[in-house]
């Protein structure tokens, strides 16, 4: 065991790097620097550059389009990509839906999504909440009612995100209304296009467009896209949400996060001293870069077991309580760092707005990403809800 | 010693209470934003000129009820409860108290026209370099013949867009960031050579840049007092949003009770479940302490200068802590619903956290806490 990468993994990161120096889009990376709203096409062109070269999975088993990383490629990878500030890929389809589906679907089901995960043709989108089911996600009401070779399928679901780009989302549903609570669910793969779904936006505190609600009136699904048994869809969710913990630890992008804040706070004054020789603010920079280099251990920990064939079990709700914890904190004090120019309220510009910015320019997102960052300790089951999984799982109480 | 409020007070906070439960629900806040002007001016008319609320804290000679520190902190705590977005801290608590405490002509006019509504006062004092030290000020007033030339940048100024007046600091002579050398100004905020590039807050209110091109203003506009004065002001403006922050606790606690009270998951209400049991008995414990807070420096704002500062660094940094507690608190508590535009909570929780930054982060005021109480020993 040992922390130092080998002669190959040194190799392996400067071919990443001049990868990601060649071949990251130059449209995304200019509108990223403007702070320019991103697209449903400038999330897609990086995830098409990494199709094209086969990299755009690196977590599949290869026989479905994976690499065939190493751990340590794998982790390099993540690092390279948040050291140079790529985007993060959209995690419905390529970290999400596509795991259950080589895991769980059938050959067809197989052989028809995961090549358009991976190509970026189907963009997907997770019907999972309900209004009435949050953390009590099992007690969810969508029904899917079987007619025939379809089901059809009523009800409302909620906090579904980039639903208004999505070609496609995976779906919990209610078939069975005798069973118990998680016994009667199913997991269904349905064409946002069917008749009778409407998208409806939810705006949330930083003025974003993320989330929807997604209603469903008399959709036909094909029963051939169920995933799994009926009925045992639940299998499929645990599965996936366990998956979801580990990514929602955001190692990587949280290293780049408190890179730039460094960055920022060393150039920012303060009388004579800059911010960063605060020793008030310096003590908070160090704290941080601390819990997530503990954070970081853990993942690699995870991972490693990962690598060995373990699937993530209860263990990763530790990676979501701190991740997106360190992800607020470090939203909090870049806000504290944008001191009276946290306030002016910033959309980001739309396209051929040539506008300047209030403020410096780093300051314009602070307090929206703040607000909106207080969703990670909400979303992907709540961190109470991690903390019942870890008291009941973990410590069996 | 007597920490009751007279009979006065409380019928001037049940007057207040009244007229904002009728006047300023959510949904009609909601739409006074979204207004081009971004505010109803209605509603400024009604506390000043219909419910005479605006002269409380001034003297009866010019007009006032004879109230002050105890009559602010009573209206921006009832403010806060709805979250109002009405200039009352620029206008009555730093124009007003600015002109209180310099006295003489320009008080004598200004005052009488604050109390009819007449004036709406914007405070710029922030510059883009300065971040919270008062004293680091670029823009220059120079002196010519009987008045003076301002020229500058005044960063995030609050209810600019809105004001007839601009209270404004800036330097007569020495070098940025001495304390001598620095001035107040109360000026018409029309006159030639201000120019303005105007926004809305990301808390719901409207601001603005303010420019100053070689704008001539009187002699008379200079508020006499220096550094002394703009401090005073400050920290009255600091205590009067942690009063803000009071009514502002509150309304998220209540509120997070009540939703806790109708959401229910796993079949029951989710205030039964213990750990957001003792998470809103903690926002009670913390909103307690901003009252109690509030009102220590409420009381100690007539003291001498540095106790008065000691007390008042004391507040904002115990303040600004505990109302990022509650509003994270709030905001968690309800979950998703939390973070959209559909509810209040997430409004409240937005204004809350520009009062943690407004007039110096806790960070800041600790360390004028600590400068002035644990001198460091040489």
């Amino acid at each position: 065991m040992n922390l130092e990468f080998s002669a190959e993994d040194l190799a392996f990161r400067d071919e990443v790097r001049a990868f990601i120096d060649k071949s990251y889009p130059a449209q995304l990376r200019g509108k990223q620097d403007e702070g320019d709203e991103l697209t449903k096409d400038d999330f897609l062109s990086w995830h098409k550059v990494l199709a094209a070269k086969g990299w755009v999975a690196p977590a599949w088993p290869v026989e479905y389009g994976g690499t065939g990383w190493s751990q340590t490629q794998r982790y390099i990878w993540s690092e390279e990509t948040a050291r140079a500030d790529c985007i993060r890929l959209m995690p419905f389809g390529l970290a999400m839906v596509g795991p259950v589906i080589y895991t769980f679907g059938t050959p067809e089901q197989k052989a028809k999504f995961l090549p358009r995960i991976l190509s970026g043709e189907d963009w997907w989108c997770q019907g999972y909440s309900e209004p009435g089911a949050g953390s009590d996600l099992a007690s969810l009401r969508t029904k899917a009612v079987r007619e025939g070779d379809d089901y059809v399928v009523n009800g409302q679901k909620t906090w579904t995100t980039m639903a208004q780009h999505a070609d496609w989302g995976f779906f919990l549903v209610r078939t069975d209304f005798e069973a118990k609570m998680q016994e009667g669910i199913s997991f269904l793969l349905i064409d946002m296009k069917s008749p009778g779904i409407e998208v409806r936006p939810i705006i949330t505190l930083g003025g974003e467009h993320e989330v929807n609600e997604v209603w469903l009136d008399n959709v036909h699904v094909p029963v051939a896209n169920r995933v799994y048994e009926e009925n045992k869809g639940w299998t499929c969710a645990k599965f996936l949400l366990a998956h979801e913990r580990v990514g929602i630890a955001g190692v990587a992008s949280s290293k780049r996060g408190v890179e730039k804040l460094k960055a920022v706070a060393a150039t920012e004054m303060e009388g004579d001293r800059s911010l960063l020789a605060n020793p008030f603010f310096r003590r908070k920079v160090a704290e941080l870069e601390i819990d997530l280099a503990a954070l970081e251990y853990t993942e690699l920990r995870t991972l490693a077991g990962m690598a060995a064939g373990k699937n993530p079990g209860p263990e990763s709700s530790v990676l979501k309580i701190k991740g997106s914890e360190i992800q607020q904190r470090l939203t909090e004090l870049t806000l504290e760092m944008a001191g009276h120019y946290g306030a002016p309220y910033y959309r980001g510009f739309g396209e051929g707005d040539n506008e300047h910015p209030i403020g410096p320019e780093w300051a314009n997102r602070a307090a929206p990403s703040y607000f909106n960052t207080r969703k990670t300790t909400i979303y992907g089951g709540s961190n109470e809800i991690q903390r019942n999984v870890i008291a009941k799982m973990v410590l069996g109480l | 010693m007597d920490l009751s409020t007279t009979e006065t007070q409380g019928m001037l906070r049940d007057t207040l209470a009244r007229f904002l439960a009728d006047n300023y629900s959510f949904d009609a806040r909601q739409k006074m934003l979204a207004s081009p002007e971004g505010r109803d001016p209605g509603i400024w008319r009604a506390l000043s000129s219909e419910l005479g609320l605006t002269c409380a804290p001034f003297a009866e000679e010019l007009g006032g009820m004879g109230g002050g520190a105890i009559e602010n902190q009573i209206m921006m705590e009832e403010l806060g409860k709805v979250i109002a977005i009405e200039p009352w801290l620029q206008t009555v608590v730093a124009g007003g108290g600015a002109l209180v405490a310099a006295g003489g002509p320009l008080a004598e006019a200004v005052i009488p026209q604050i109390i009819a509504g007449e004036a709406v006062i914007a405070f710029a004092y922030a510059e883009p370099q300065g971040r919270y030290n008062l004293a680091d000020i670029g823009t220059t007033a120079k002196s010519d013949g009987s008045g003076y030339v301002l020229n500058g940048h005044k960063g995030v100024v609050y209810a600019a867009p809105w004001a007839t007046h601009l209270l404004v600091t800036a330097r007569t002579g020495g070098g940025r960031r001495d304390r001598g050398g620095v001035e107040l100004f109360l000026i018409d905020a029309t006159t030639k050579g201000i120019s303005r590039r105007d926004y809305p807050t990301v808390d719901g209110f409207r601001a603005s840049e303010v420019y100053f091109e070689n704008v001539a203003i009187p002699g008379e506009a200079l508020l006499p007092g220096g550094i002394d004065l703009i401090e005073r002001v400050v920290d009255e403006c600091t205590i009067a949003v942690c009063a803000e922050a009071t009514g502002i606790g509150r309304a998220m606690l209540a509120q997070t009770q009540d939703y806790t009270g109708q959401r229910k998951q796993f079949g029951v209400p989710i205030s039964k479940f213990q750990v957001l049991q003792h998470r809103m008995a903690d926002m009670l414990v913390e909103a307690e302490q901003i009252a109690s807070m509030a009102l220590m420096g409420t009381l100690r704002l007539d003291q001498e200068a540095a106790a008065r500062k000691a007390a008042v660094s004391m507040v904002k940094a115990k303040v600004a802590k505990s109302i990022r507690f509650i509003g994270q608190s709030a905001v968690q508590t309800h979950g998703g619903i939390g973070i959209t535009v559909e509810l209040a909570i997430g409004h409240y929780f937005k204004r809350a956290t520009m009062i943690e930054g407004q007039f110096g982060s806790a960070d800041y005021h600790l360390e004028r806490y600590e400068a002035l109480t644990m001198p460091a020993s040489t």
